[in-house]
């Protein structure tokens, strides 16, 4: 091979592979977040207000402090903020957790959107990636394998977070408030401060989730940063059977079909563009409607839900 | 005579238990639902007002030319209405749905499909009179978006998908639909900055209501929604949507067939925001292009909730909203406020009127004392 950067068509498989593993990352925080807090019996469907604020303010502290990682732990806080709003409204008696979801995802917009107009222009540090693709002469290759650590992070979390719910104490308690918040009111817990704590712990991670949109990729700050990625997440959840490890693996795929359009247009693909940028929503439909059914409950699904009820 | 038929019935009490508790019990209720929506606004006012006081603007000010923007001159009367002629039509899209209790959040993609569709029959019928063109539109534009969004109805009924979360993914689907279609098949090549479809002909655009600025889009926002008032309380249909939207099992006991309900429901709010769509292309922007995914299909689900599902409700709130949305942009040059400070305030109306939803029947001096 003469040149090494001539691959010709297998170009899009690799630009495919690298943009799961890139694409995936939001996806894969805000649904293993969203995985905790839906295990507790609650739905937060605000996690998209809370992935755009995530952003900007990760991208505000790390432009402010120079530290990206700063930024990364303010946008989780800011997360863990707003899902303590999402909690303390649902806290109270009959509010609906799907409007405060509703509500909470327009007002995270809006007012990311709103603190965020001064940070448009300037340009923040970003996360360095760890170059995974050091063997390779072929410059696709390692630029697929050039992976951010917030990436590995997640894939870490996934199996923690699986043995965290099934043998922990924490693990326990949240369960018992998804499947009967009797039995936990029985235990002498308070099932509001049980889905206080895990609603923060979703916010947390979603905030990390749409740090990585400002911070890594595709690493600035707008208003168009996130196009339903939170939302997509939260059904991807359902999908994946309230299961972390299934998070992940659904995440990956979700991110390789959001990394179809832009794959298809390096090799100059580039007709119907946009229809390729709603593989992700029409493959989630697609998976809903395949694995959801009238008849009987989603296996796996928490009690408590009102999404499943 | 009178006095006849009167007499036997007062000794027993039945009268009474008739006629004074229920009127009273009814004035109670109503007292509530408007009462508590009204103190949720005006504490999100109050807190909207810290906020912008927290980047060192005066709060009085923002009042001030919040109801300049609004309702301060005739000027402004005309750009709130214009502004909520397409909110009460996208805010039917949600509120009927929820009389069977469902959560339908996708009016912005009902809105942009229905744009597409009457701009394609608008496209197609160059040649025709622009009274049938008009109506080609309308019912285009109300048969694309009422698919739309009974898509989402069906996924519900035959295959049990959350109707919530599939109506919104549909947004994003339209969106990209749209962009596809302006960006590709439907390009006016000479749209050279903003790629947009061709222009519906000036002859086929829907004008104002004489006398003012304000397009006949408001006027079919109101008939809508009185519609959607008398089809969901004064018609056996409504009365069985919301025997199935209280309690979905005794309507199947009693042989309601709720997939026909939710179908035709679905249709018919899907439709509106439809119209919607049709509104913005034949009366406000004359073609089709992303400048529509204004928000009217988001800020509409708040209108919904604000009036607690009432379609009658939803006409009032929607001028306010639209007031509100009015007053963006004086806002935006007196007070240096960005755009988004718009889309916060409605953030924390929304939040607060949920929140109000714990008041209900705790407000002491709203209660009917115990007789």
């Amino acid at each position: 091979m003469a040149d090494p950067g001539n691959i010709g068509l297998w170009t899009v498989p690799l630009a495919v592979l690298g943009g799961a593993v890139r694409v995936s990352t939001p996806f894969l925080f805000v649904s293993l977040g969203e995985c905790i807090t839906e295990r507790s019996g609650r739905i937060n469907l605000g996690l998209e207000g809370t992935l755009v604020m995530g952003a900007m303010s990760g991208y505000g502290v790390s432009y402010l402090s120079g530290s990206p990682w700063l930024g990364v732990l303010a946008a989780g806080v800011t997360g863990a903020a707003m899902g303590a709003l999402h909690a303390s409204i649902c806290g109270l008696p009959r509010v609906n957790d799907i409007a405060v979801g509703i509500a909470l995802m327009l007002f995270g917009t809006g007012l990311a959107f709103y603190l965020g107009k001064p940070l448009i222009e300037p340009t923040a540090p970003r996360l360095p990636s760890i170059d995974f693709g050091w063997w390779s002469d072929i410059p696709q290759v390692r630029a697929a394998l050039r992976i951010n650590a917030l990436f590995l992070i997640g894939v870490v979390l996934a199996p923690v977070l699986v043995w965290a719910l099934r043998t922990t104490r924490w693990g326990l308690i949240i369960r018992t408030a998804g499947e009967s918040a009797d039995a936990a009111r029985a235990m002498g817990y308070s099932v509001n401060l049980i889905r206080l704590r895990a609603t923060m712990f979703g916010g947390f991670l979603a905030g990390i989730g749409g740090s990585f949109l400002s911070l890594f990729y595709p690493g600035s700050w707008n208003e168009g940063l996130s196009s339903g990625q939170g939302i997509t997440a939260v059904a991807l959840v359902i999908f994946a059977r309230w299961n972390p490890m299934l998070c992940l693996a659904a995440s990956i795929l979700f991110g390789g079909a959001a990394a179809l359009g832009p794959a298809l247009q390096s090799v100059g693909f580039s007709h119907g563009y946009h229809l390729f940028n709603a593989a992700p929503y029409i493959l989630t439909l697609l998976i809903m409607i395949v694995t959801c059914s009238p008849k009987r409950t989603l296996i796996g699904a928490p009690a408590e839900l009102s999404i499943t009820r | 005579m009178k006095a006849d038929v009167d007499a036997p019935l007062t000794p027993s009490g039945l009268g009474r238990l008739l006629r004074r508790p229920r009127f009273g019990g009814k004035m109670g209720g109503a007292a509530e639902f408007v009462v508590i929506p009204a103190l949720a606004l005006a504490a999100s006012l109050v807190l909207f007002g810290i906020f912008v006081a927290l980047f060192g603007k005066n709060p009085l000010d923002l009042y001030f030319y919040m109801y300049q923007g609004a309702f301060g001159t005739w000027f402004s009367w005309q750009n709130t209405l214009t502004r909520a002629a397409p909110l009460i039509l996208t805010a039917l899209c949600t509120a009927l749905p929820a009389q069977l209790g469902m959560v339908i959040i996708g009016g912005e993609g009902a809105l942009l499909i229905g744009a597409l569709c009457s701009t394609a029959a608008a496209l197609a019928l160059q040649e025709a009179p622009s009274l049938f063109v008009d109506l080609a539109m309308a019912g285009a534009g109300m048969v694309g978006g009422g698919l739309w969004i009974m898509l989402s109805g069906a996924l519900r009924q035959y295959r049990g998908v959350n109707e919530t979360i599939s109506s919104l993914l549909l947004v994003y689907i339209a969106l990209a639909i749209l962009n596809y279609l302006v960006e590709g098949p439907m390009r006016d090549p000479t749209s050279l900055n903003k790629p947009s479809t061709r222009d519906i002909g000036a002859a086929n655009m829907i004008g104002s209501i004489p006398g003012t600025d304000v397009h006949w889009g408001f006027v079919f926002g109101i008939i809508a929604a009185v519609l959607s008032y008398i089809l969901i309380y004064h018609t056996v249909f409504g009365f069985a949507a919301r025997v199935a939207g209280g309690n979905i099992r005794a309507a199947k006991v009693v042989g309601l067939s709720v997939g026909k309900l939710i179908l035709v429901i679905c249709f018919l709010a899907g439709a509106a925001a439809g119209l919607a769509g049709m509104m913005e292309v034949a009366a406000v922007q004359g073609r089709t292009n992303a400048n529509l995914a204004a928000g009217y299909g988001f800020a509409g689900i708040l209108v919904a909730f604000l009036a607690r599902q009432n379609p009658l409700a939803v006409i009032p709130v929607s001028i306010l909203l639209g007031g509100i949305g009015a007053s963006g942009g004086l806002l935006q040059r007196r007070l240096g406020l960005p755009d988004a400070s718009v889309l916060v305030l409605q953030g924390v109306i929304f939040v607060m009127v949920l929140a109000s939803d714990s008041l209900y029947g705790r407000l002491p001096f709203l209660q009917r004392k115990a007789p």
